[in-house]
């Protein structure tokens, strides 16, 4: 699979203010109030929730942990310490398409240093920065369970398998 | 690989599987015994005797640690006076370093763990279940989720199931990163929606696990195996490993590095780490040698060409010093420093602690950091000392969970059989 699909819905763009109001809209709140509806206690819903939050919207503001502490009905500083904890949640804008990279053993045995090299020379960033651009993210990830097909890296919810470092631009020329 | 035909009685786990890799939909797997086991469980047995043949058929975890499925299920309170409310969680959370075994099942079978789950469930008398999949398995996710709508249409879930009286759901809980949450008590905490730090055990999930009731937490293997232990019964299943171990069953082991061949294969437990390499994997490529190869996993102690000729069960590959682990092994050829391939390991798992407890959080990077430093021959004079200290200070019993004495392992067997390298990293004064 190696179809380029940015998650991003641009039909649901958020009101963000920096200090207090983050509003969900309607189709996140439902969205959020599904994911509720699985389980028998409601704070099992907050990764989902950001999660839900970060698909709308790239990523989760301060304000969105807050909002989503209130459908939950738990503070918003459980939400907070969350979202801080888990590496799939970013709490800063990240580009429109995040490269993960593996750096587990299965991929430095296989060539990761290669890849990860050519990427950072080719979009002249370090892993944890996004291009001026806006359009990529470079991330470190750990084993993406594949080590069979070595090395592999993820953009955005595509995986890409036994990744040629010579073919880099071919690879990031479908994400535009 | 020599072309073995595939059948239910010789591969329960993968028999189904076609060449392409493509899932089989919910007619496909009903066509091929989908659902066969379930039936059966519901209409001819009692939760009770379930737990019994799994107990008998001497299946073990498959997620690393070998603990007996059945003995497992069996501290769970059932009858009348035990709690409404039990769960069953499938770890799904595959991020061993070296492991990939669970995306195959989930991807290409996702209803024989689905029937395996309500089968469980049933034994358990779960009122509901979960999938905890790692977040990165969107493909795993989105194959999931359509066999459980389809399993649900078709009555395998919900109310009433099979016109039994008796129901459960069962739910696709995706994570959003974080090795920890493969430890079984630090994933009930994330599927609580909590950080997954790991919790203190006793109280053992089995009594008190999500949200405080009886939970029970199996991988995706070992709960795959479950229908065809109900269908083909106790016996056969450990008549499977054909002699080759005391360990019952098939188990699915895999290979990584720069083997001619790479994958996974379904074998008799206790198939001997040389077939996997050699027969299977058709040995190292050409101008490549074996250095070392980890049995089942980062988290495993590193072994030696000298061991190849072990059978990969748990008794075995532990009495030479290691664990089988997830059994997909992974060889180191002649072209790496050990150093480097210890401080790879090493970062991960560093960056990996949760941060609980003391000796993980700072014993970890401070390893790393004595081995970034050998590696590029800075070392001082006693760094192998503290590294072997740390082996110690951070081995099992001194911390948490299993997570800092699970890095321990190969840098401890590093030190054991390559600390020539390591002293060549060493400033000499």
């Amino acid at each position: 699979m190696s179809t380029a699909n940015s998650n991003r819905s641009k039909a649901s763009i958020i009101v963000s203010d920096r200090s207090e109001g983050f509003s969900l809209s309607v189709e996140i709140r439902d969205e959020i109030l599904h994911e509720m509806s699985h389980y028998d206690d409601a704070r099992a819903a907050t990764i989902e929730a950001l999660k839900i939050v970060q698909k709308h919207h790239g990523w989760v503001p301060d304000g969105a942990c807050g909002a989503i502490g209130e459908i939950l009905g738990i503070p918003g500083s459980d939400i907070e310490g969350v979202a801080t904890f888990y590496n799939l949640i970013f709490r800063r804008p990240v580009g429109k398409y995040v490269i993960k990279v593996c750096d587990s053993i299965g991929c430095f045995l296989n060539g990761y240093e290669d890849v990860k090299a050519g990427l950072i020379q080719k979009l002249n960033i370090q892993p944890g920065q996004t291009t001026p651009d806006g359009r990529f993210t470079l991330l470190p990830i750990c084993c993406l369970g594949a080590c069979d097909k070595a090395p592999v890296l993820m953009i955005n919810d595509d995986t890409h398998f036994n990744v040629d470092p010579s073919r880099l631009d071919a690879l990031l020329e479908q994400y535009k | 690989m020599t072309s073995t035909v595939k059948s239910p009685e010789t591969h329960p786990l993968t028999w189904r599987i076609r060449n392409n890799e493509a899932v089989l939909d919910i007619k496909a797997y009903e066509a091929l015994e989908g659902y066969a086991g379930l039936r059966k469980a519901l209409k001819e047995m009692s939760p009770a005797d379930i737990t019994q043949v799994v107990k008998d058929s001497n299946l073990k975890g498959r997620g690393g640690a070998g603990f007996p499925a059945g003995v497992k299920w069996s501290l769970v309170p059932m009858g009348p006076d035990a709690p409404k409310q039990k769960y069953l969680v499938c770890n799904a959370d595959e991020m061993e370093p070296g492991t990939f075994k669970d995306r195959l099942l989930m991807e290409t079978l996702p209803h024989q763990l689905i029937e395996a789950m309500i089968l469980v469930g049933y034994a358990l008398q779960v009122s509901k279940a979960y999938i905890f999949l790692r977040g990165e398995y969107v493909l795993a996710a989105e194959r999931l989720n359509k066999a459980l709508a389809d399993a649900r249409a078709a009555g395998y879930l919900g109310e009433n199931i099979l016109g039994t009286g008796w129901g459960m759901e069962l739910y696709v809980h995706t994570g959003a990163g974080r090795y920890i949450c493969g430890e079984e008590t630090a994933l009930i905490n994330s599927l609580e929606g909590r950080r997954a730090n790991p919790r203190a055990k006793p109280p053992f999930p089995q009594i008190a696990g999500l949200w405080g009731k009886p939970t029970v937490v199996n991988n995706v293997e070992t709960l795959s195996n479950v229908p065809q232990i109900i269908l083909r019964g106790a016996e056969w299943y450990k008549n499977l490993s054909q002699g080759k171990s005391k360990d019952a069953g098939t188990k699915l082991y895999g290979m990584s590095g720069r083997t001619k061949r790479t994958g996974v294969w379904e074998l008799p437990l206790g198939t001997s780490a040389r077939e996997i390499l050699e027969e299977h994997a058709g040995g190292m490529k050409d101008g490549y040698k074996l250095k070392c190869w980890l049995p089942g996993g980062a988290s495993t102690d590193f072994l030696m060409p000298e061991h190849l000729d072990l059978a990969m069960d748990y008794e075995t590959i532990g009495k030479a010093g290691s664990r089988m682990g997830t059994g997909l092994m992974m060889v180191v050829d002649d072209k790496h420093n050990l150093l480097s391939v210890v401080r790879n390991l090493e970062e991960f798992f560093a960056r990996e602690s949760c941060g609980w407890c003391t000796p993980c959080r700072d014993g970890l990077p401070w390893t790393v950091k004595l081995l970034r430093a050998i590696e590029k021959g800075e070392g001082q004079s006693g760094d192998i000392e503290t590294l072997e200290q740390m082996t110690r200070l951070l081995g099992p019993g001194k911390t948490f969970c299993a997570h800092a004495p699970g890095a321990m392992e190969p840098l401890q067997s590093a030190l054991k059989y390559f600390r020539n390298e390591f002293e060549s990293g060493i400033k000499q004064v």
